[in-house]
């Protein structure tokens, strides 16, 4: 049992988005939760409602079309979707930080790294001298492993790669040691030479600093290589959630099953890919049974009308199928006739 | 031996740097600087590198979208570099291109029949009623139906434009495939269709493929054999177990390693390289990968390490195997 506390906490979260289509529940009813220090990975096809997930939490939503409708996010037992603009500005400061997949919308290009760098910690800490404040941006560029601290600073965005820049994002959201950092796709637009370095980089800031992580992705060895425990979404909804080692090795969600057998493994070669039928559907477009019914190979009546919940499988292991509902037979059993 | 049916040999594109008032060439980017391979009919090569390592201007030169600086393209017998426009136009018949985002290369406002029949206007296939025949054959080949031919690109999801783009390569009934990152933009589980398609369709209709990709999990999935670009030249070229198994090149065996492996047992080797690629517009002198390389000597940076067969049917580029080929 993991002992560490509970430090952010989604219960029932809705997300929705309010078109001419009317209401598109981009995240639906999504429960989660991250311990001190923890590496959470958030992993899903696109448009399953991973970004709109860490924007809610962020209180970054851009509404309208888009409002948070139920549910609540506890961080140190406040509730962030009751938190004044004031009061949240104040929490993205100082402890809840993100970083996203291209650092340029997020830079300005109009000034040096330096300037970018100073402003923001000034916000925080405005009893600081020029000097404290010049020191603590050297020391952060030095954290994230930026060669030449000082002379960066004087350095346009432009100047700096890809991978140079996503490390400066990354002590930009370190400044004020927040105590959950939210990466959005932060290593989807870099090569994978530079992946593995800035993936390396996080985890070991994680394990340096005890910062949380929420880590979003699409990429399932990303999550293998860096997250501790993963949430698996599938349409705005939360499918399967468990230890990664569990996750990896005893999946039970049909999804999840389906997806790990589709990624084409470097190590080895397969004859042929597991493919799962059909398309990922739009977020609203399935309003009655399980959203993944009509791509489900196990599908059975049950699964066309009713909405399953989120199982309790194991202690720590959670999954929406009704497979594993005690109320169905088990699949236990079912596969220890066949064998 | 048979001969190949697509040969490379020596091929370069510079892109000229201008800048100034005058506009005047200041420098050039050496996007593809003298790479040289073949493929086998009826296989897939498979070229992999990280972005900017010239994988699209080489997949371009292939067809002449874009002319070569210098080199020789041969393909089928026939030397694409030396034909007029007119002949290649009419040798691009035989070879079919399928990129990324199938999306800006489809018209918008132009029906799927539209996109497909267009091939067999511009090289004067069949009459109406045949190509009207053969855009309904194609998209079932292809996994769509026949139906889909009055929609429009904006009505279809990515994987089914992916399948569009594929149907229109195939129109022509081409021999050779130039794939450049097709299923890149698709998620897991639609990239695994395609890939299916693919495989099939090479098959059936006796396709060579040349599938460009950054993934190396796809790209080890598809292919016979893999080429591995660094800055524009050509640093590894063998088949695909031995290249995956047995990396020789210390780019490739850093590459590798720094893939993410969805297994969270795995315990990697790893091959640390620093920093970032260096610019096309001013390599560096030697081996161009002297500057990230853990074994680097000195006559790394003085002498451009020749690209040979160390092995047979295994090709590097690199000084660490200088004594291991014939001279
Ligand atoms: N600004 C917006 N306006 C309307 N719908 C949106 C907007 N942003 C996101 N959505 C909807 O939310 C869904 C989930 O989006 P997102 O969370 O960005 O997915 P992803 O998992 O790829 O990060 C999308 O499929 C889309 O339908
Ligand atoms: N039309 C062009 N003009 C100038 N430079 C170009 C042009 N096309 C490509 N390049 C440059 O050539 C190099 C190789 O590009 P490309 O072949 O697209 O690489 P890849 O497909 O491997 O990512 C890059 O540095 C790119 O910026
Ligand atoms: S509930 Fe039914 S349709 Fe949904 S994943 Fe489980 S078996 Fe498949
Ligand atoms: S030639 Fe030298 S620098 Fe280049 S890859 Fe080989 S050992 Fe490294
Ligand atoms: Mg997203
Ligand atoms: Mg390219």
């Amino acid at each position: 049992m993991d002992e560490r506390k509970t430090i952010l906490d989604v219960k029932g979260l809705r997300t929705s988005f309010f078109t001419d289509d009317g209401e598109v529940p981009a995240v639906d009813n999504v429960d989660f939760h991250i311990r001190q220090g923890e590496v959470l990975g958030i992993v899903g096809e696109s448009g399953c409602g991973k970004s709109v997930t860490s924007l809610s939490i962020m209180g970054l939503v851009p509404s309208p079309p888009g409002k948070i409708v139920s549910g609540e996010i506890l961080f140190q037992d406040k509730d962030l979707t009751k938190l004044s603009d004031k009061e949240m500005r104040q929490i993205r400061g100082d402890d809840i930080a993100m970083i996203f997949q291209e650092p340029m919308t997020s830079l300005n290009p109009l000034f040096t790294i330096g300037n970018q760098l100073r402003e923001a910690l000034k916000i925080h800490k405005k009893d600081w001298s020029k000097n404290q404040i010049q020191e603590r941006a050297v020391e952060m560029m030095k954290l994230v492993g930026l060669p030449r601290a000082e002379a960066l600073l004087n350095e346009y965005p432009h100047q700096l790669s890809g991978g140079m820049r996503q490390r400066v994002m990354i002590a930009m959201a370190l400044l004020c040691d927040p105590k959950v950092l939210i990466a959005d796709e932060p290593t989807t637009a870099l090569d994978v030479t530079i992946q593995a370095q800035i993936l390396k980089l996080i985890k070991n800031l994680n394990e340096r600093l005890d910062t949380a992580v929420l880590l979003i992705t699409h990429d399932l060895g990303v999550v293998a290589e860096t997250c501790e425990r993963v949430v698996v979404m599938y349409a705005g909804k939360v499918v399967e959630e468990g230890p990664v080692h569990t996750i990896f090795n005893d999946p039970q969600h049909p999804y999840t099953r389906g997806l790990l057998e589709s990624v084409p493994d470097m190590r080895f070669k397969k004859e042929r890919l597991y493919s799962i039928p059909g398309n990922v559907p739009k977020p609203g477009s399935i309003k009655t049974g399980c959203k993944y019914a009509a791509r489900c190979e196990f599908a059975f009546d049950r699964c066309r009308v009713e909405d399953p919940e989120l199982y309790q499988t194991a202690e720590d292991h959670k999954t929406r199928c009704f497979l594993f509902d005690p109320k169905e037979a088990k699949p236990n059993d079912r596969t220890v006739v066949e064998s | 031996m048979t001969e190949p049916l697509l040969k490379v040999e020596g091929l370069k594109k510079y892109f000229p740097i201008t800048g100034g008032m005058l506009g005047r060439v200041k420098g050039q980017v050496k996007a593809v600087d003298d790479i040289s391979f073949y493929v086998n009919e009826g296989e897939t090569l498979g070229i992999v590198g990280e972005s900017g390592c010239g994988k699209s201007t080489t997949g371009r030169m292939l067809m002449r979208l874009l002319d070569p600086t210098e080199g020789k393209v041969t393909f089928d017998g026939q030397e694409l570099t030396s034909l007029s426009a007119s002949d290649m136009r009419k040798a691009r018949r035989d070879i079919q291109m399928v990129f990324q985002d199938p999306y800006a290369s489809l018209n918008p406002r132009h029906s799927i029949e539209k996109i497909l029949m267009e091939p067999l206007n511009v090289h004067n296939i069949g009459d109406p009623k045949e190509r009207k025949r053969k855009v309904h054959e194609f998209l079932e080949i292809v996994g769509l139906s026949s139906y889909h031919a009055k929609r429009y690109p904006h009505q279809f999801s990515g994987g089914q434009r992916q399948r569009i783009g594929i149907a229109r390569a195939l129109m022509t009934n081409p021999k050779l495939i130039i794939a450049d990152e097709p299923v890149s933009a698709l998620d897991v589980s639609i990239q695994a269709q395609v890939l299916n398609l693919m495989q099939d369709l090479q098959r059936d209709l006796k396709l060579t493929y040349i599938f460009i990709a950054h993934d190396l999990g796809v790209v080890r999935h598809i292919s016979d054999r893999v080429g591995v670009m660094y800055l524009g030249n050509m640093a590894e070229l063998a088949d695909t177990e031995s290249l995956y198994e047995k990396p020789l090149h210390p780019y490739t065996q850093a590459l590798l390693s720094a893939v993410p492996v969805p297994d969270p047992d795995f315990v990697r080797e790893e091959v640390v390289i620093k920093g970032d690629v260096p610019s096309p517009a001013n390599p560096p002198s030697g081996c161009r990968f002297h500057t990230r390389c853990p074994f680097k000597m000195d006559i790394c940076s003085q002498e451009i390490p020749r690209f040979a067969e160390v092995e047979p049917g295994h090709s590097v580029a690199c000084h660490l195997y200088e004594e291991c080929r014939p001279q």
